[in-house]
């Protein structure tokens, strides 16, 4: 794939120096342009988050402002829903879904989607239940199993995909039947496969929490990541002759952010604290964030999710971005179903049932990352499936049944699905598509 | 090989001959878009390609970067067959592309769009910085009017997204760079500054081939002209020897028998010496 290591800078071909060089050689390379509407310092960088909002480039706002919304609600109609407690749940119940969502995340991103991670799930944490309890395979091998079946299935996919041109809807719908009768299969006539209470597997992901010093630690650490990698980023573009956010731009976030992390572990330390679990599926966002915003990787995804011919005429590797996309999302798939078995405790039948499906899809979608693709976050799948959980979790306490839970979640898909197709439409108007 | 209806030239040596078509076609179902094109391109040359509406000037640029494959003929590079499957392999070669339609991704702003497929690294992550800085060096070699690079390829007018496909066929250190109709949606000043990179760039030795319809730009810049009528070669021409007249007659056909004649009497000259 690498063309030229070292042979892409641009080849001097001006033969005569740029004359407007001497006059504006004082102001960044970067804002010279004098229709460029000056930004500079906390109120710019406020100006611009304000006008980008404006032009329907929303991210992650409108999830922001509806999961306020729905904790507000909840909180009033049941006063022990943002108690300690209840959240500590809360973080078990986001992870399995989340973790599915990252991988939807990565398939919308590529403009296609994946209707069987649901039943992925289910087969992956079958496969665990059957080779651990019933074979006596050791853990770790049960693991690699279930992962590498969920690569596997991604792979093949993936080649469907690129050999053979079959839109990703369909492959992925026969899946979602072919997988749950493996699943069957796999589990065969016992139904329920119990894990052992106080094996490694469960006990991660129930029992398993982070010490309150850990958890301060831990926030401390990744306060000063963020502060230091923002800080080199600016002196590297200032070294390079481009605008850079002042000192007190990049304070101000780092202090928003340890802000952001101190009150969710504030609160979480109140019961059991920061579970691993939940700590694990952090981690992953993250993971997934920097490889798509930061690698080339990344950059080759959103171009074929932007425009798959120029991504071809770029050079990229279009066929080997699909296979990668495809089986990251299976694989994600695997690893929260093994995550919902190992904290329910069972594996059976009804395991990655049709609530992970939509839930999962619900969640990349609810939480900002576009259905046509070329655009979204990991991070989308982490609030989306905040809102997906908060909405089951809170209604669990008010005790109403799924019919409601189902009535409600399926409001909020199509409030978040209408959201993304009218800032498309704003964006087109605004210069933004 | 290729049909020259005049006298040898200086220009005319066949040294430095980097690309070389033998037999080129190319279908689209019924429509025989390329039949039997022979081409050499020579370092430190500028090859204008020029046809009516529909001869097939993009087909051949697309066959060249690797966008079609050609269902029959060859192509030799700096002395060696090659079949160029895909556009990377073209790029790998050295062959840079402007294409007709751009190919920009419209979700990316101008620094992804600059680097896409060929990204600067550094400790394992993208060069954000190193690619936006040298971005604002090349567009402004170009005289390029972008307000940011920072924004969205969706956001800029046509000039300018055309600017950028210009800026990005330049950046791979290409032996070859095929421009398809780069002025076509571009301002006075910046298609001045176009065809001076093409003398620039011809300077530098490579070998540009530049399709355009404005006769004016052709004979202002070119060397050689090569027309193509319907999917056919219809002659190539010096341009310091020709007039426009000519070559507008070989495009539209009007003394398509005289061309024509000469270059099929010379074809068969040649034909059973080489
Ligand atoms: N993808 C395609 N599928 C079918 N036919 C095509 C395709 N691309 C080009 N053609 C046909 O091939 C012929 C040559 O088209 P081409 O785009 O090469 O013309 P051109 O010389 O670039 O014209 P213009 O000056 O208008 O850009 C046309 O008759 C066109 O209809
Ligand atoms: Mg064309």
């Amino acid at each position: 794939m690498s063309l030229q290591g070292s042979g892409t800078r641009p080849q001097d071909i001006s033969t005569t120096a740029a004359p407007e060089e001497n006059g504006a050689a004082q102001l960044p390379a970067d804002l010279q342009d004098e229709r460029l509407i000056a930004r500079e310092g906390i109120s710019g960088a406020v100006g611009a988050f304000t006008s980008r909002l404006r032009s329907g480039d929303l991210g992650s706002v409108p999830v922001v402002v509806g999961l306020v919304i729905i904790w507000a609600v909840f909180q009033i109609a049941n006063s022990s829903f943002l108690s300690s407690r209840n959240l500590v749940n809360l973080t078990l119940q986001t992870t399995s879904v989340g973790v599915i969502a990252l991988g939807i995340v990565l398939v919308l991103l590529l403009g296609e989607i994946d209707l069987s991670v649901g039943s992925v799930s289910g087969v992956a944490a079958a496969v665990v239940g059957v080779t651990f309890v019933n074979q006596g395979w050791p853990i770790v091998l049960s693991l690699v199993a279930a992962i590498a079946l969920g690569v596997l299935i991604g792979l093949f996919y993936g080649l469907l995909y690129t050999r053979f041109g079959v839109p990703s809807f369909v492959i992925t719908l026969a899946g979602l039947l072919g997988f749950l009768g493996l699943q069957l299969l796999v589990l065969g006539k016992d139904g329920t496969i119990n894990l052992p209470y106080d094996s490694a597997l469960v006990g991660f992901a129930t029992r398993s929490f982070l010490s309150p010093a850990m958890a301060y630690a831990l926030v401390a650490l990744v306060v000063a990541a963020y502060a230091l990698s923002r800080w080199q980023g600016r002196t590297a573009r200032a070294a390079a002759g481009l605008s850079a956010a002042p000192n007190s731009v990049i304070a101000i976030k780092a202090a928003g952010l340890a802000i952001v992390l101190l009150i969710p572990v504030a609160v979480l330390n109140g019961d059991r604290g920061v579970s691993s679990m939940f700590l694990l599926f952090l981690a992953l966002v993250v993971i997934t964030d920097l490889a798509v915003r930061r690698t080339r990787w990344g950059r080759s995804v959103f171009a074929v999710g932007g425009n798959v011919e120029a991504a071809r005429r770029a050079g990229i590797n279009v066929r080997m971005i699909y296979l990668s996309v495809f089986a990251a999302c299976t694989t994600f798939a695997a690893v929260g179903g093994i995550l919902a078995a190992a904290r329910l405790v069972a594996v059976g039948q009804a395991s990655g049932g049709t609530d992970v499906n939509l839930n999962a899809i619900a969640s990349a979608v609810i939480g900002g990352t576009s259905l046509f693709g070329g655009r979204g976050s990991a991070y989308s799948a982490l609030l989306g499936a905040l809102v997906i959980t908060s909405i089951s979790n809170g209604l669990a306490l008010l005790s109403l049944d799924s019919n409601v839970r189902y009535i409600v979640t399926a409001g909020v898909l199509l409030i978040a699905v209408t959201i993304d197709s009218l800032s498309r439409r704003s964006r087109q108007a605004h210069g933004r598509a | 090989m290729t049909v020259t209806p005049s006298t040898p030239t200086p220009l005319d040596v066949g040294a430095g001959t980097v690309l070389t078509l033998q037999g080129i076609s190319k279908r689209f179902g019924a429509v025989q878009a390329l039949k039997n094109i022979e081409l050499d391109v020579r370092a430190g040359e500028v090859l204008a390609l020029v046809g009516d509406n529909g001869a097939g000037k993009s087909t051949l640029v697309k066959t060249i970067a690797g966008v079609y494959t050609a269902d029959d003929g060859s192509m030799v590079f700096d002395g060696k067959p090659v079949r160029v499957g895909s556009p990377a392999e073209a790029q790998q070669l050295g062959i840079a592309t402007v294409f007709q339609d751009l190919a920009l991704c419209d979700n990316l702003d101008v620094v992804a769009n600059l680097y896409l497929g060929r990204e600067l690294h550094k400790n394992g992550a993208l060069d954000e910085v190193e690619m936006e800085r040298s971005s604002w060096e090349l567009l402004r070699q170009l005289s390029a009017k972008i307000p940011s690079v920072r924004i969205p390829v969706a956001s800029l007018s046509g000039g300018q997204r055309q600017t950028v496909a210009i800026a990005r066929s330049l950046l791979g250190r290409p032996k070859v760079v095929m421009l398809d109709e780069p002025t076509a949606a571009l301002g006075v000043a910046q298609t001045a500054e176009v065809l001076n990179l093409v003398e620039r760039l011809r300077e530098r030795g490579l070998a540009v081939i530049l399709i355009s319809h404005n006769m004016a730009d052709v004979m202002a810049v070119a060397d050689r002209v090569a027309v193509l009528r319907l999917g056919r070669n219809n002659g190539v021409f010096v341009v310091s020897e020709t007039r426009t007249q000519d070559i507008i007659a070989a495009i539209t056909g009007a003394t398509d028998n005289a061309v024509s004649e000469r270059a099929a009497r010379r074809s068969k000259e040649e034909g059973p010496a080489s």
